[in-house]
């Protein structure tokens, strides 16, 4: 009996999640890609109809029937789309380097501060990250609005003498992106510079290395599967953001989840919105594949 | 290591810690600002915080965004909890391929996906969208985090322990609730706070999942985010994050004591 209960039990341990993850998470993805393929239609819900189980064999090979790849081929013809998507590529690389820029001196500084203070830094990079993504995007629009209060102080300490415009300019959008993914990419490089020894640097400067080159050759060098996983970390997420560009960007800036989301709730095309998901995660899929390989490096390399 | 920490590495710092605080720091600034221009400042005031507990939408708000955040998360926490021990203790099982993927992809997988994916299977098997269909999508993507924090406790894992419990006879049900549990507690605990916490803060995945009469404060603040900004929107970032920081602070705190009493028994373990 009490054999019985732990079989049963451990079953239930992996079989739970399990069905949630397959009904809540993996279904969804189909149900987006048959939308995907029909077509759209002005009732509720709307799009064409969907499988009709009670029409049997019949009924499913009629379904495929109408299945047609109109939704891509519009993708394709309107430039609208695939200019969204080359701009969030870009928009999110050339974030992820700016990122990088900002993130590895704090990284850095981090790593060398003395032990006792580590703890506290730690917790003061991860903090803002509790705080509600929107609230802090939101606090961007005070500071960078015309009016705003990055204006105010230019123009108070004569740097500048008319406002600046960056609200609603792809700038704001790269601002944005830094500020909200900061502490994903310091966290990685934090933790490889951490476990660096630094007798090798100063074995290289003893040998007449030049500090610059001595942390480039040997400090950077080791601090890269960092890099790496931070920057997947901010690029992946950044290419489908959707509320920086939304809050932040103007009309010029074109991002993808901005495209989809008002597909989705200005025109009511579900089926459109489902192909440009669709595209979406197959443009995120090689960056995750190559993100998770150089994760399952890293952690070998630890062993 | 003391003397390469050289002013450069301190003026890095604390420009970085300037740039991740000071926008927030001004936003709950300029919550208390007399003005209704939120950059001009013209005093002390609190009426921002009173007219918005006169915002009935608000308050109603508020309500839906509490009772979302505290079920989804202690669901969540229950399967991600499952999740990690699955993934650590059973290492091989018909699809672990799979279910380790799905466990990871929602970490990354851009949320405006997520909603729409979530959205068109609630349409599918025609379930009335509202509050249910919102804790359900809440779950569904916190539970991943959950089983990211508990399984890296797990991985660390004494399993002797475990072992030790067995022997003496316990049946796997009794050792997981005496021992282990006791033991992931922690995580367990910082995996619910951090569930709840991505759910009272999503506005992406909730827009797509939530019907009509089930309006979150992140949906509210958004809102009126596009009409301008006030000092009212201020005030309630201003709640959401005390709120947030009062509850990592009593964790942190809780946190701190359980390692000094863990250090204490280690000494008095040793002494003996």
């Amino acid at each position: 009996m009490q054999r019985l209960i732990s079989s049963i039990a451990s079953r239930l341990v992996i079989a739970v999640p399990y069905l949630w993850l397959l009904i809540f998470f993996l279904i969804p993805f189909i149900i987006v890609f048959k939308i995907s393929l029909s077509q759209g239609a002005t009732s509720i819900p709307p799009y064409a109809p969907t499988f009709d189980l009670s029409a049997g064999w019949q009924g499913l090979k009629d379904s495929f029937a109408q299945f047609s790849w109109d939704n891509y081929v519009w993708l394709v013809e309107d430039p609208l789309y695939y200019k969204a998507y080359l701009s969030s590529v870009l928009i999110a690389a050339v974030s992820t380097l700016l990122t990088l820029i900002v993130g590895y001196p704090i990284a850095y500084g981090m790593a060398r501060a003395p032990t006792t203070i580590r703890p506290t830094l730690l917790m003061l990079v991860i903090l803002p990250f509790w705080t509600s993504f929107l609230i802090r995007v939101y606090a961007w629009i005070g500071i960078l609005k015309p009016e705003g209060l990055l204006n105010q102080f230019l123009m108070w300490a004569h740097v500048i003498d008319t406002p600046l415009n960056i609200l609603n300019t792809n700038t704001a959008v790269f601002i944005g992106i830094v500020y909200s993914y900061l502490p994903f990419l310091v966290l990685p490089i934090y933790s490889a510079l951490e476990k660096m020894d630094y007798s090798l640097v100063e074995a290289a400067e003893d040998l007449g290395c030049p500090p610059i080159l001595a942390f480039w050759k040997i400090t950077f060098r080791l601090s890269m599967p960092g890099v790496i996983a931070g920057c997947f970390l901010v690029f992946i997420p950044a290419v489908g953001e959707f509320v920086i560009p939304d809050l932040l960007g103007g009309s010029q800036t074109l991002m993808i989840g901005k495209t989809l989301w008002s597909e989705f709730f200005s025109n009511r095309d579900w089926p459109v919105s489902s192909a440009v998901a669709v595209v979406l995660l197959l443009l995120l899929v090689v960056p995750i594949v190559l993100f998770q390989r150089a994760e399952s490096r890293a952690r070998e390399s630890e062993k | 290591m003391n003397t390469t920490w050289s002013r450069f590495n301190i003026v890095s710092l604390v420009l970085g810690f300037a740039f991740l605080y000071l926008p927030i720091v001004l936003l709950v600034v300029y919550s208390f600002n007399e003005s209704r221009l939120v950059t001009v400042w013209a005093g002390f005031s609190t009426k921002w915080y009173v007219s918005l507990f006169n915002n009935q939408p608000f308050i109603d708000a508020a309500w839906v965004t509490i009772r979302v955040g505290l079920i989804s998360a202690t669901v969540a926490t229950v399967l991600g909890t499952l999740g990690a021990l699955a993934m650590t203790r059973y290492t091989r099982f018909r699809g672990r391929l799979l279910f380790s993927a799905m466990i990871y992809a929602p970490l990354v997988m851009p949320e405006v996906i997520t909603g729409l994916s979530m959205l068109l299977l609630f349409v599918a098997i025609g379930f009335d969208r509202g509050i249910w269909t919102m804790v359900l999508a809440h779950i569904t993507f916190s539970m991943c985090f959950v089983a990211v924090v508990v399984q890296s406790r797990l991985v660390t894992f004494d399993r002797s322990l475990e072992e030790a419990a067995m022997d003496l006879g316990a049946t796997p049900v009794t050792t997981f609730f005496r021992i282990t549990l006791p033991v992931i507690l922690p995580a367990v605990v910082s995996g619910w706070m951090l569930a709840f916490t991505l759910s009272i803060d999503d506005l992406v995945i909730s827009s797509f999942t939530s019907g009509p009469g089930a309006t979150t404060l992140p949906m509210r603040i958004y809102s009126q985010v596009r009409l301008g900004v006030t000092p009212e929107i201020n005030a309630a970032c201003t709640i959401l994050i005390a709120i947030v920081a009062v509850g990592v602070i009593i964790a942190s705190i809780a946190n701190k004591r359980r390692e000094v009493q863990k250090a204490r028994d280690e000494q008095a373990a040793a002494r003996n």
